[in-house]
């Protein structure tokens, strides 16, 4: 597979391939690196939002 | 039958496409959606619940490429809002982009966390502030997933209780 590194598009087998991922009350993300030579020449982050600022509480006033 | 107070669902709907005016409201060129865009910010900025518009202040720049662009990406807004009553006393309004914010051949090795929503038609003003975990990005690409819109997960959700 070729990948966009900050040495151009290069083949995923010269490279050393780094995954992870948090998983959290407030997001769910997933990273991707590859590193040459101990040098990170890509990395790509994947967040999916699962906590929304709350809006919770709008009332009427009683009389 | 009995009457029960309570806010009317229909209402916090109806605010989010601007049907009431309480006071002074800009005076709208036309009765389709605005536009609406999404911005990165460093971690190391101060976007919050006092913020009112968008500004370049903290905002993400590119280390290296283009692939940032200032001002953000644009939101694609391809379902408008929904209003759903949960009970006699409660309901939601909702609403939520329809695809992923994306940023694609990007280098920012800058950490950044958050993301402001803000109406670009309204003279750029704030509607919501995310944050997640601070991210670089190296000749990668950043993407913000949008949550299912349900009356529970919605982007912007406003309710009563």
């Amino acid at each position: 597979m070729i990948v966009t590194t900050t040495k151009g598009d290069m083949d995923d087998s010269l490279l050393e391939h780094r995954s992870g991922e948090v998983d959290n009350d407030n997001e769910f993300t997933t990273w991707t690196e590859y590193w040459l030579d101990g040098e990170l020449v890509h990395r790509s982050v994947h967040v999916t939002l699962k906590k929304m600022p709350v809006f919770a509480g709008a009332e009427a006033a009683s009389f | 039958m009995a009457n029960t107070q309570s806010m009317c669902t229909s209402f916090m709907g109806e605010l989010m496409t601007a049907t009431h005016n309480f006071g002074v409201a800009p005076i709208r060129a036309a009765t389709t959606a605005d536009t609406f865009k999404a911005a990165l910010y460093f971690a190391s900025a101060t976007i919050n619940a006092s913020t009112t518009a968008y500004s370049t202040t903290g905002e993400v720049t590119n280390t290296s490429g283009t692939g940032y662009t200032a001002g953000g990406v644009t939101i694609t807004n391809g379902t408008a809002p929904i209003a759903t009553n949960s009970s006699t006393t409660a309901g939601v309004a909702y609403w939520t982009p329809t695809a992923s914010f994306s940023w694609s051949a990007l280098t920012v090795t800058t950490a950044f966390d958050t993301v402001l929503i803000y109406n670009s038609t309204q003279s750029n003003k704030a509607v919501s502030v995310h944050t997640f975990g601070s991210q670089t990005i190296t000749a990668g690409t950043f993407t913000l997933t949008m949550p299912s819109n349900t009356t529970t997960t919605g982007l912007l959700r406003l309710a009563t209780t």
